[in-house]
């Protein structure tokens, strides 16, 4: 990407999200107290990731078989709230050992 | 009796170091998603240096990657975002006598779903030397695990860097299941969410529709309907 176009998507992504943290903290003093906008912005976080996730975890390592096996993985350490490093590494590992797996099988037929 | 106040950077840059770690290894994956996507090193670093956010900046690198509007970036920076206006809101009464009209507009360049976790949870109101050193370590942690993350995904054989591809999403999934754990109302509006994504991914005349509306829709439209249909009790969310 040339560097003129990747400076305006710059100043746009981060004058967005600068503007979005720092004007409430310079301007507003009082407490949000509408339960259902504090209900909106509760969810938002999860609700984002999630769609982040699903499906682009499906085609995230170049192969549909090692992608599945290392969401159930990260599905499975995380249901026992396993800490972000060990899910996001068990995961990788996970879907390296299939990915290793399809190599050798391509190699040897 | 007056509340404390937190004045010491050092307690500070104690504070931030756990941030830091987790950091290095989000802005890591970061970094291999990055230059996967077919940005250079330097680029890279650019975006976690001036956004500091991982959720948006994974959902800028695709619109960049695929030319998308400046509208589709502002918006969906906006929508991603917009949790930071409630916690600057809510850190904003948490600031102590020291904070100058000047640092805030600092502190607010940093001010993280963590950084303002760990604040939140001060006893004490937060100084600026301590706020300063709060967020220095971890934007140390983020700058520098993004940039050995997208050296990595230049110098690393291709299989490992595949595989190494699903690291930030299973992060993601640890961020998100034991949330879903502690609440049904989560549960459902995760997987509301998870629904419409597979939708407008799926479906022929949505998956047209760029990628950053499409989380805007998605998730904007699942937290709408929960937010009405089981609107958290703020009482008890502050009591916890």
């Amino acid at each position: 990407m040339n560097y003129t176009k990747f400076f305006i998507y710059i100043a746009v992504s981060a004058g967005v999200t600068y503007l979005i943290r720092m004007l409430p903290l310079v301007l507003i003093r009082k407490e949000i107290k509408n339960k259902y906008i504090l209900s909106f912005l509760h969810y938002i976080p999860y609700t984002v990731l999630a769609v982040m996730t699903v499906p682009a975890i499906f085609s995230s390592t170049g192969n549909l078989a090692s992608a599945v096996v290392g969401c159930v993985v990260a599905l499975i350490l995380a249901l026992f709230n396993k800490g972000l490093m060990t899910v996001a590494c068990c995961s990788s590992v996970a879907a390296f050992a299939v990915n290793l797996i399809i190599e050798l099988i391509a190699k040897n037929s | 009796m007056p509340p404390k106040e937190l004045t010491s950077f050092k307690q500070g840059i104690k504070d931030g170091l756990p941030i830091c770690v987790g950091y290095f290894s989000v802005a890591f994956a970061f970094g291999i998603f990055s230059v996967g996507h077919g940005l250079d090193v330097v680029q890279t670093l650019v975006i976690s240096l001036t956004n500091v956010t991982s959720a948006g900046q994974l959902a800028a690198v695709p619109i960049m990657a695929a030319g998308g509007t400046l509208v589709e970036m502002a918006a969906t920076q906006f929508i991603i975002n917009l949790r930071y206006a409630l916690m600057s809101v809510s850190l904003s009464q948490k600031l102590g006598k020291s904070v100058r009209f000047v640092d805030r507009f600092i502190i607010a360049f940093v001010n993280t779903d963590e950084v303002f976790a760990v604040a939140s949870s001060k006893k004490e109101t937060v100084g600026r030397r301590y706020m300063f050193g709060l967020i220095l370590t971890p934007y140390v942690g983020w700058a520098a695990g993004t940039l050995l993350g997208a050296c990595a995904g230049n110098m690393l054989p291709e299989i490992i860097i595949s595989s190494l591809g699903i690291a930030i999403y299973g992060m993601f999934i640890a961020i998100v299941v034991p949330e879903t754990k502690k609440s049904k109302a989560t549960l459902f509006a995760v997987a509301l969410a998870i629904v419409l994504s597979c939708i407008f991914n799926f479906v022929p005349v949505l998956s047209k529709i760029p990628s950053g509306f499409t989380v805007i829709i998605c998730a904007g439209l699942a937290s709408l309907i929960f937010a009405f249909l089981c609107p958290i009790d703020t009482k008890k969310e502050a009591e916890q």
